[in-house]
């Protein structure tokens, strides 16, 4: 099973109700979720690994495995690229 | 006019004035807030509860030296439960590991530590602090060991432009995330010091370039922001992301500022947080409306197309350059007053400069 990734500790995700949307924030760092990589974040706990953050997800959304773990992936590549996911 | 008035992102809590520290390019006002001018402890939390309710996403608690007011911990522990993410910006000599953990503790996400230089004895003559450097470095254990995410901040001007390059280094050293270098805007202490830190084209010319190669070569290891000067500039920086449209200021006794320079522009009052609620001042105070948007403008903004870009850049240097707070800032090019900027720049270099105390 490969690593766990999970929220950078400096990195707050959180529900912004005045604007009725999720953020992720960090130092001079506010970024506006969209509804998939809100839902991916959700799941990071430190526990679960790509394949099984893809495997929730496509049983949620009712979508193939291959394609949800592809995006997931993006995401995740694109948080880390910013420090925001580890590792 | 709130319906077309987003809620602020960020707040700039200057919870005092106080600090160990003397920095001559500090932007805090020279005519600087005493103690017992300052709000108390439940005044600070309740900012901070109305500060998140009104859309506020981000908190920096700010000085002066935060740290000096023995009610930080309570503050943080009071902006974090609200939701805030909460950034402490320190010069660090009066923390210890102790207060550290109980301030992770109490819901800090985050820690601004200021460097002057990467050596001593250079450091601690531009803090007019001895001993500070030394402090400065034997805390950021403490901050690794509590767990808190460091960005190290470099305020850049003539007396510390040797030492680019080895504060890069030292910040690596240090295991920062994040480091901020920023050459120094002219408000406050720093307007009054200009003459004597003000660097040359030529000096900032290479501060730049070795900043972008350093991020070039820490890319992945650690981020780094690079702040040019205003003065070098052909067009403005769009101050504060606009008046009125992302930041509030509170100062050390409560007055709310669209910046922390905002009180040297003459005939705008600033209510205080003990006499307003913060939305009724964000939305409703005159002096958050005055600047706010396009209609204000003179030309050459009113028809540029890039008056939605900088808003016109910063109306305190306006105001420090051309006299009067309406007008373009004179960072831009096309400012009729560019000469006023021009002529600071060619200004004869000072030696002398006024500690802030």
């Amino acid at each position: 099973m490969s690593e766990a990734p999970r929220l950078s500790p400096h990195a707050r995700l959180r529900h912004d109700a005045a604007r009725g949307q999720w953020v992720l924030l960090a130092p001079e760092r506010v970024l506006v979720l969209d509804e998939t990589s809100h839902a991916i974040l959700a799941l990071l706990d430190g526990t679960r690994d790509v394949a099984a953050i893809a495997a929730q997800l496509a049983a949620e959304y009712d979508a193939p495995a291959e394609e949800i773990a592809a995006d997931v992936a993006a995401v995740l590549d694109d948080l880390r690229a910013q420090g925001l996911v580890r590792p | 006019m709130s319906g077309s008035i987003p809620p602020p992102i960020g707040l700039l809590a200057e919870l005092t004035h106080r600090c160990p520290l003397g920095c001559p390019y500090c932007s805090n006002p020279t005519d600087l807030e005493k103690r017992g001018a300052e709000l108390d402890t439940a005044t600070w939390q309740r900012v901070m509860r109305e500060a998140a309710a009104l859309g506020v996403l981000q908190l920096h608690l700010s000085g002066g030296e935060p740290a000096a007011r023995p009610d930080l911990e309570a503050i943080t522990a009071t902006a974090a439960e609200a939701g805030l993410y909460t950034n402490l910006i320190t010069s660090g000599v009066l923390l210890n590991g102790a207060r550290l953990r109980a301030l992770a503790d109490a819901g800090l996400a985050h820690v601004q530590l200021s460097l002057q230089h990467a050596e001593a004895a250079a450091a601690d003559r531009i803090g007019n602090f001895r001993g500070g450097h030394a402090r400065k470095l034997a805390l950021v254990e403490g901050i690794h060991a509590a767990g808190l995410a460091l960005t190290i901040n470099v305020v850049l001007h003539r007396g510390n432009l040797d030492s680019v390059e080895a504060m890069i280094a030292l910040a690596e050293r240090l295991g920062a995330g994040r480091l901020e270098i920023a050459h120094t805007q002219y408000h406050g202490w720093a307007l009054r010091n200009r003459a004597a830190l003000m660097p040359s084209a030529a000096q900032v010319a290479e501060s730049r370039a070795t900043v972008l190669a350093a991020r070039e070569r820490l890319q992945g290891r650690m981020a780094i922001d690079f702040v040019a000067p205003d003065y070098h500039a052909s067009r403005p920086k769009a101050c504060m992301g606009g008046w009125g449209r992302q930041f509030l200021n509170v100062t050390p006794s409560g007055a709310v500022l669209p910046c922390h320079a905002a009180e040297t522009i003459p005939g705008l009052s600033f209510p205080r947080v003990t006499e307003q609620s913060l939305a009724g001042i964000w939305y409703g105070a005159e002096a958050f409306n005055r600047f706010r948007g396009t209609a204000w403008m003179p030309e050459p903004c009113r028809s540029c197309d890039r008056r939605e870009v900088d808003w016109g850049g910063c109306r305190c240097q306006a105001l420090a350059l051309t006299g009067d707070a309406t007008q373009a800032d004179p960072a831009c090019a096309l400012s009729p007053h560019r000469a006023a900027l021009l002529a600071a720049l060619e200004a004869p270099a000072e030696d002398s400069l006024a500690f802030r105390r």
